[in-house]
């Protein structure tokens, strides 16, 4: 933890206005670990993320854990920072609390690093710090540390934050990429593409309005429920940058597995399609945030849907395609005419098409 | 979706197929000259639900494929310029020139940013008064009337810090080139239905009558285009060489008069060299003297040493219809999505990245 | 090569028009279109509308193609 936040324990130092004004702006200064970082910490970030490891205020948090852990780290660098539906305070707990879920693992621990560019509005910094704060609590995590550096105006977009997460998996779970069986269902838990629209319509760049929202949120509660209906899940994924297209090549990689999904049952809300269709993009391509794609063994499907079915985050979950061979790693698409091809990998950044 | 659901209909594009396999064809060559005919066949699948005796064929239909290494370069060279922001379509910023591309030089520092409409670039303009904004006119008929109106505003607006580096080209001469070359049975063609929006029917009836060839205006919807596939067989069956519309919704005969009259007023055509055609006569668009300003060729020095084509890179076959991707050597093995040698397998509508993408 | 799609008219405000595509709404520049009216349907292609869709002519294709299907059935 950074030196700084130990500066917290205690009453203000002498000679310190301990009002922040909301109207301030970041000054390099407060990511230097004097009077401003204190002030910065104390009155605006330390309040929100109170816990009784992190208000030891000690240069690494202390904590009994007995069992296996999973541990993953991420960084977001989203833009727009604020978006409809959430804003990069939220993504970065939910992404770190997904990756901890998604392996089975009950998410425990965040640390919390910012990088914040000079004059940045310090009543931004209170709303995201306030989201991440909800965020954890929404998801049962604390955060337990964490670092706040300045760079120089230019030096990065605003603000990037980085989250590392501790969860810790129970013994008998064995979920992993490589891990597909022929005949397994493969499941999502609801609409795909929601997260990559909405940012791509917050971001002036295509002129869009639309309602559409991000589907940004902890996943943890739902994956819990769905562990608890079936012991048998074999691979668990947040299909996020690249989309559910990329995420499927990525499993059927690491399992050497051919995955066949069927275009007619890919659950696309019309507004993404509307996005997409006018800009020219795959909705298979779209990020999300929201969404895990499940593989059990086909046996066991009926009770996994109903279980993520009764979660506010699973209703409109439902079987896409299956495992098809242990053998031919691909990923194939059953059009809505009948005819089966390949769906590939993202290759660069989806750019709108025009010609 | 309104005008899109209905024609993507399973059952009917069942029974069209059907009716289809019903007349049996027999080596029969069909061309569809447009990307984005290109994409629609490969990601729906369409090609799977023919029967063998029919061969679509993807002709040149890429405005970004078909731009002249030459004219890349050239726009590298625009990029590198200080105080110049490239604005291009999104399509363009990987296309590999002969030591660069847009991406990298992107990453190198230069401004350069993807657009959807050239009104955006004219924005980047206003917004820019103390640099030169540029945009890259890749496109066929169906954008040009964009451009002609970005143009248009600039010249009204007295944005004298935009221009453009003009590379449309247009489509009927390309086909009388290909036509010409006889390096192809050809018994048919689907025509690109957006740009037959803006030109009409007639502009394809020299096919018809010259070349004894049918031509179907075709839509974009897996529908439509096995419904113009059906009525094209229909009139290599009945030896009818006409010009068709399937695409009714879209398209009347006369085209777009608006759009035409702007054209017009803009643009003049010229000669234009196309990647794997060469030079085609009449088959370009330079800007007319009134808006000569408003060329980025006169504006700025955009001199470069000749350009170079990897060695083996068959796009210019691939275009021509000659080749398959999978003929070609370097396809999905030296020359992928990820490090493309040419632009077939970078654009979005390139030939090579829809085989690469859905078929290898 | 030309992406272009369907959607409706919402609003026109002299060259300019608001569209609506399953809820996604964009200002698009009508100039080269006469006599639009909110609830008419135009062809999209890079911030213009570049056509208008004849609805008649789309619902006499959709009659020919379904009665290829209906055909069929008997």
């Amino acid at each position: 933890m950074a030196r700084a936040w130990s500066l917290l324990k205690g009453p203000a130092l002498p000679g310190i206005n301990t009002t922040v004004n909301m109207e301030d702006k970041i000054l390099l200064g407060h990511g230097s670990g004097g009077k401003l970082s204190h002030r910065l910490l104390k009155e605006i970030i330390f309040p929100y993320f109170s816990n009784p490891i992190l208000d030891k205020a000690d240069d690494a948090a202390v904590f009994d854990c007995k069992g296996r852990l999973a541990f993953t780290t991420d960084s977001f660098v989203v833009q727009p920072l604020f978006f409809p539906g959430g804003d990069i305070g939220k993504l970065a707990v939910c992404g770190t609390v997904n990756d901890l879920a998604v392996m089975g693992a009950k998410p425990l621990y965040l640390t919390a690093a910012c990088i914040v560019e000079e004059g940045f509005e310090i009543s931004l910094l209170k709303k995201l710090i306030r989201s991440m704060a909800q965020a954890a609590k929404h998801a049962g995590v604390k955060i337990v540390g964490g670092d706040l550096k300045v760079v120089e105006k230019g030096s990065c977009d605003g603000i990037f934050i980085n989250t590392t997460g501790i969860g810790l998996v129970p013994p008998g779970i064995k979920i992993s990429g490589n891990n597909a069986k022929a005949g397994d269902a493969v499941i999502i838990n609801g609409n795909i593409g929601e997260h990559g629209a909405a940012v791509m319509s917050a971001r002036n760049d295509y002129k869009l309005k639309t309602n559409i929202k991000s589907d940004c949120a902890g996943l943890n509660h739902l994956i819990c429920g769905i562990l608890k209906a079936s012991n048998k899940i074999h691979v668990m994924r947040d299909p996020t940058r690249g989309g559910v297209a990329t995420t499927l090549n990525e499993i059927a990689l690491q399992s050497k597995a051919q995955i066949q999904i069927e275009e007619d049952s890919l659950p696309i809300p019309e507004a993404v399609r509307g996005i997409c269709e006018l800009l020219g993009i795959d909705p298979l391509y779209m990020a999300n945030e929201g969404k895990v794609l499940i593989f059990c063994p086909e046996n066991e499907s009926k009770k996994v849907l109903s279980a993520m079915r009764n979660d506010p985050l699973g209703r409109n979950s439902r079987i896409i395609g299956r495992v098809v061979k242990k053998d031919n790693p691909l990923v194939l698409l059953r059009t809505a005419i009948g005819s089966t091809r390949i769906m590939d990998m993202l290759t660069g950044e989806q750019l709108p098409r025009i010609c | 979706m309104k005008y899109i659901d209905e024609f993507r209909n399973k059952e009917i594009v069942k029974k069209l197929a059907t009716r289809i396999k019903e007349l049996e064809p027999q080596g029969i060559n069909l061309m569809e000259v447009c990307g984005t005919h290109t994409m629609v066949i490969f990601r729906s699948g369409i090609k799977q639900i023919l029967p063998q005796g029919l061969n679509i064929i993807s002709g040149p239909g890429c405005p970004v494929c078909v731009t002249d290494q030459m004219d890349i370069d050239r726009m590298l060279k625009l990029a590198g310029i200080k105080d110049v922001i490239v604005t291009s379509f999104g399509d363009m910023l990987r296309v590999p020139g002969t030591t660069s591309s847009l991406e990298k030089e992107r990453a190198q520092g230069c401004d350069i940013r993807s657009v959807y409409s050239p009104l955006d670039s004219l924005e980047i303009a206003r917004d820019n008064r103390n640099k030169e904004v540029v945009f890259l006119a890749v496109g066929f008929e169906t954008t040009s009337p964009a451009i002609a109106s970005a143009i248009a505003d600039a010249r009204k607006n007295k944005l004298d810090n935009f221009s453009i580096y003009p590379c449309h080209k247009l489509i009927p001469p390309a086909l009388e080139t290909l036509l010409k070359a006889k390096e192809l049975k050809l018994d048919g063609f689907i025509c690109p239905g957006h740009v037959s929006s803006i030109i009409g029917s007639a502009s394809y009836e020299f096919v018809a009558s010259q070349h004894k060839i049918p031509c179907v205006i075709s839509g974009f919807e897996p529908v439509d285009i096995l419904e113009s596939v059906l009525m094209l067989l229909k009139q290599i069956r009945e030896k009818r060489s006409t010009v068709e519309i399937q695409y009714k919704r879209a398209v009347q005969p006369q085209g777009n008069i608006l759009a035409q009259e702007l054209l017009k007023t803009v643009f003049t055509p010229a000669d234009a060299r196309w990647r794997g055609l060469g030079t085609i006569p009449q088959s370009g668009l330079d800007l007319n003297s009134d808006f000569n300003k408003f060329d980025a060729r006169e504006r700025f020095d955009l001199t470069v040493k000749n350009p170079s084509i990897p060695k083996n890179c068959l796009c210019g076959q691939v275009l021509r219809g000659v080749r398959t991707p999978a003929q070609c050597g370097l396809f999905a093995k030296a020359c992928t999505p990820e490090n493309p040698y040419g632009p077939c397998m970078v654009s979005s509508e390139g030939t090579c990245a829809a085989w690469y993408k859905y078929n290898r | 090569m030309c992406l272009a799609i369907p959607v409706k008219v919402i609003k026109i405000k002299e060259k300019s028009a608001e569209v609506d595509m399953s809820g996604v709404k964009r200002l698009v520049d009508v100039r080269f279109l006469e006599d639009l009216k909110a609830g008419d349907y135009v062809l999209v292609h890079a911030g213009f509308a570049i056509e208008k869709i004849d609805e008649e002519q789309a619902k006499e294709t959709l009659k020919l193609l379904e009665q290829i299907y209906y055909d069929e059935q008997k």
